[in-house]
């Protein structure tokens, strides 16, 4: 049925992976994180508070099935099965619908601890930019959460906002971050990040003659301005990490960074991750304190 | 912790800050609403090991409280909030 459709330009590349050194065996606690998000759920399974195994999928049509499909394929390389695991945190926009989950916190307190555990304890703000919201979050060295907003009003902007662009310019998800820098001029950002008007002004770009990798330009920078004026609202201090798929696009985070003046830290982690590590982590914590589980 | 509930868009940033640390759960706050923007619950949503209840904005108003808020913040002559002024410490502020 895709198949007269053509290729879909935005499809992300899923992913699961499964730490090789680590024996889940020895392991005192085994928790999981699921965070499921608008458009990508992730399950990640921690032995001892180390990553040791995850899955990054799109979300289906229901919470439910997409938080199992993401466990699942998280599980699917490794020899571990889910009923070994003590502790599951639910997180993210359809955290209530996750039937495994022994407990729910918000995806903005697992984000901070999420970006801890990513990229260090020096990091103070974190930005995330889901597929419908944007996050802007400040934390302690801890990973606690000290000043937050979240902007879910509407999708421009976000994550959402870049596949329907992606798509309408026939750029591959992956590319377009490389692709807005391949202009003589950086154009200026188109006027509105609304997904539909930016449409229907990237149309009218296109036919005034503008090159693709111009119209991505102006759409990448008008996102990074948009973004940057939530991060201003809480306040931005050093040192500062971006994390959910819109840290994969150069075209914005470079942006930003000129914008902000402040280089954004580096993880050899997968962005989208962070969630549900920060899941994993509360879930450990609180297997710790001896919490009993809670439904 | 600052908690800001609320949205920014083209007209401009509509956000209810309620100080965790200060927030005790009390409540009055949410009696003096006239808009029913504010409830009490048992835990931070934010904050697993936090315990003790907490004031928030409730979920379905989050993308409304310009609205919502409207009644007590006329455009002339603007009164204290009820809200503000119902806190004994001093948890709430609007942004705008």
């Amino acid at each position: 049925m895709s198949d007269d459709k053509g290729p879909e330009f935005w499809r992300w590349t899923e992913s699961n992976w499964v730490n090789p050194d680590i024996r889940w065996q020895e392991a005192q606690f085994l928790t999981g994180g699921i965070d499921v998000g608008s458009v990508s759920s992730q399950a990640v399974i921690m032995a001892d508070g180390v990553l040791y195994a995850y899955g990054n999928r799109r979300t289906g049509s229901d919470s439910q099935t997409s938080a199992q499909d993401a466990l699942n394929f998280a599980l699917e390389k490794t020899d571990l099965i889910q009923e070994e695991v003590h502790y599951f945190i639910g997180t993210g926009y359809g955290r209530v619908n996750v039937p495994m989950a022994d407990r729910t916190v918000t995806e903005i307190a697992c984000h901070a601890k999420g970006a801890n555990f990513m990229y260090g304890p020096a990091v103070r703000t974190v930005l995330d930019v889901g597929g419908q919201d944007i996050k802007a979050i400040r934390c302690d060295d801890t990973g606690k959460v000290t000043n937050f907003l979240m902007n879910d009003k509407c999708a421009a902007g976000t994550g959402r906002g870049m596949e329907v662009f992606s798509d309408l310019l026939g750029v591959p998800i992956g590319d377009v971050g490389a692709r807005s820098f391949e202009v003589d001029k950086e154009p200026p950002p188109v006027s509105s990040t609304c997904v539909v008007y930016a449409k229907s002004e990237a149309t009218d770009l296109l036919r005034k003659g503008w090159a693709v990798n111009e119209v991505l330009a102006a759409y990448c920078a008008a996102m990074a301005e948009r973004i940057y004026s939530l991060l201003e609202r809480v306040g931005i201090e050093r040192e500062f990490a971006v994390t959910g798929g819109i840290a994969k696009n150069i075209g914005v985070t470079r942006r930003l960074r000129k914008l902000m003046g402040i280089e954004p830290l580096k993880t050899t982690y997968d962005t989208q991750l962070a969630g549900a590590i920060g899941a994993a982590l509360f879930g450990l914590a609180l297997c710790r304190k001896g919490k009993s589980r809670k439904t | 912790m600052l908690a800001s509930y609320g949205y920014s868009d083209g007209s401009g940033a509509y956000f209810i800050t309620v100080d965790t640390d200060k927030c005790d759960g009390c409540g009055e706050c949410v009696g003096v609403c006239p808009g029913q923007v504010l409830e009490v619950i048992d835990e931070d949503p934010n904050d697993p090991f936090r315990d003790g209840p907490i004031v928030v904005v409730r979920k379905h108003k989050h993308n409304k409280i310009k609205d919502d808020c409207g009644r007590c913040k006329p455009a002339s002559c603007r009164p204290p909030l009820p809200c503000v002024e119902a806190c004994p410490n001093r948890a709430i502020a609007h942004s705008w």
